[in-house]
């Protein structure tokens, strides 16, 4: 299945200046599709993700609509379609 | 959108005051006279800038910062041409290993190694921990004597996070390092940082039902100079201390201060008697006593204090000055700067007999690092 991961400005030079990254990938949820992301993006992959494995707290991760806080965090489930977007939280001073 | 900052080429023997925001870097220079200052930045507009340090050692020119992204984390910057470019941008960012159980929130401290160790690097970070560099900053990796402390457990984090922030070398002995943290309070090692002791007898803890434990203290600040190595100054969550044995036991130096809290002290450059602190009302009221802004120097190693204030304000100054927020410089007379959370720079060039209001209208001020360029 073909992953589509949607990234925000400041990430973008982290990704050679994409918008938006493709992966074929056998994934079936939105941690998975984020690992197969690491192998190419790394550093992409440290700005979402803490050494820990979290989400960072001021990231929010959707899952078409959805953030995947609201669903089952990493494990929310892909359809083939699916498409993740990445977004800084409304949070900061 | 902010100005892109240029970067700066002051001359040797300039003095380079390292500033950091909670908004970006910024830098601020000026001759040896120290009365007229140019400021380029901000560097990492919108990025917390909690730790600088100009690394001179064996003819390098190296400017490190640690900016810290609120949504995306922390980096490591380097500059080989003081501000005009940064390395680091495509960098991942500083990290604990995985299965620690930490997560690095913020660098507090970088702290170039010894003269002897041109290549030798550490971070003070949070939450409390150590990394260190042996190839000039080129690879990082966590003191593990440290991050697997029995102690770690039981420490925890103070107002302004669980950090290390204070990172002390013992320019003799390359074994011996002395840290502290918020809180936890002061931790040496003998053994190149394998094993840490805690080193807080002597050093209370207000708010603690045990007020002289073996650990928990809430260590705001250390100074200490290289000509005088056993002797420390420490600046506490309440309580003013001194040393003269690395630590192994603190006295009460809190002698004509009219508050014992506070969180930044300087060294002097040149004399190991003379220490600089900014005193803070209190834990509940975190601005200067009575609202006059003043510099307390002691001139005989903490027997005595005495109030600075030519040029600042003594009335209404609603003020406060963070835990690195203030430094000398190399020259003589010594220069002492130091920045507020209402985003001033104040700084005197003839060792805190007067002052000067070198720059305002900054964010709110994290850190202030004084450099003569060699």
């Amino acid at each position: 299945m073909t992953v589509t991961i949607r990234l925000p400005g400041p990430l973008r030079e982290l990704a050679g200046g994409r918008s938006v990254i493709e992966l074929e990938a056998r994934v079936h949820t939105a941690g998975e599709a984020l690992s197969a992301m690491r192998h190419r993006y790394p550093a992409v992959y440290d700005r979402i993700i803490t050494e820990q494995g979290e989400v960072r707290p001021h990231v929010n991760v959707f899952v078409g609509n959805d953030t995947i806080q609201a669903v089952a965090g990493l494990a929310t489930p892909l359809d083939a379609d699916s498409e993740i977007v990445i977004l800084p939280a409304v949070s900061g001073g | 959108m902010p100005r892109i900052p240029a970067g700066i080429a002051p001359a040797n023997g300039a003095v380079v005051l390292m500033v950091g925001t909670t908004k970006g870097a910024f830098l601020l220079h000026a001759d040896p006279a120290r009365r007229r200052w140019s400021l380029d930045g901000p560097h990492f507009p919108g990025e917390e800038v909690y730790a600088m340090a100009l690394d001179q050692r064996g003819g390098r020119r190296v400017l490190w910062a640690a900016p810290g992204n609120p949504f995306f984390g922390t980096t490591l910057r380097r500059s080989d041409d003081l501000g005009a470019s940064w390395s680091g941008k495509d960098d991942r960012p500083l990290r604990f290993p995985e299965g620690s159980g930490a997560s690095l929130k913020r660098v507090w401290q970088i702290r170039p190694g010894r003269e002897t160790q041109a290549d030798h690097l550490l971070l003070g970070v949070e939450p409390s921990g150590l990394f260190e560099s042996t190839d000039g900053g080129d690879s990082w990796r966590p003191v593990d004597g440290l991050l697997a402390h029995e102690h770690r457990p039981r420490w925890t984090p103070g107002n302004g996070g669980m950090c290390l922030h204070t990172i002390v070398l013992d320019p003799e002995h390359t074994g011996r390092t002395l840290v502290a943290m918020s809180t936890g309070g002061v931790y040496r090692t003998e053994d190149g940082g394998h094993t840490w002791q805690a080193r807080n007898r002597g050093v209370r803890a207000e708010f603690l039902p045990d007020k002289h434990p073996e650990f928990g203290q809430c260590v705001h600040k250390i100074a200490h100079h290289p000509a005088q190595p056993g002797r420390l100054f420490l600046q506490n969550h309440w309580g003013l201390y001194r040393s003269t044995d690395w630590g192994d036991t603190w006295d009460d130096v809190a002698n004509g201060v009219p508050s014992d809290f506070g969180f930044a002290m300087a060294m002097h450059p040149h004399d190991a008697d003379t220490v600089y602190i900014v005193p803070l009302e209190s834990d509940m009221f975190r601005c200067v006593p009575d609202a006059k802004l003043r510099v307390f120097r002691t001139r005989d190693a903490g027997e005595s204090w005495q109030a600075l204030c030519d040029g600042m304000p003594q009335q209404d100054a609603y003020e406060t000055v963070l835990r690195d927020g203030l430094d000398t410089d190399g020259l003589d007379p010594a220069g002492v700067y130091f920045g507020t959370r209402s985003g001033k720079v104040w700084g005197s060039a003839d060792e805190g007999d007067t002052w000067q209001l070198i720059r305002e209208g900054l964010p709110p001020v994290t850190c202030v690092k004084a450099a003569t360029l060699a």
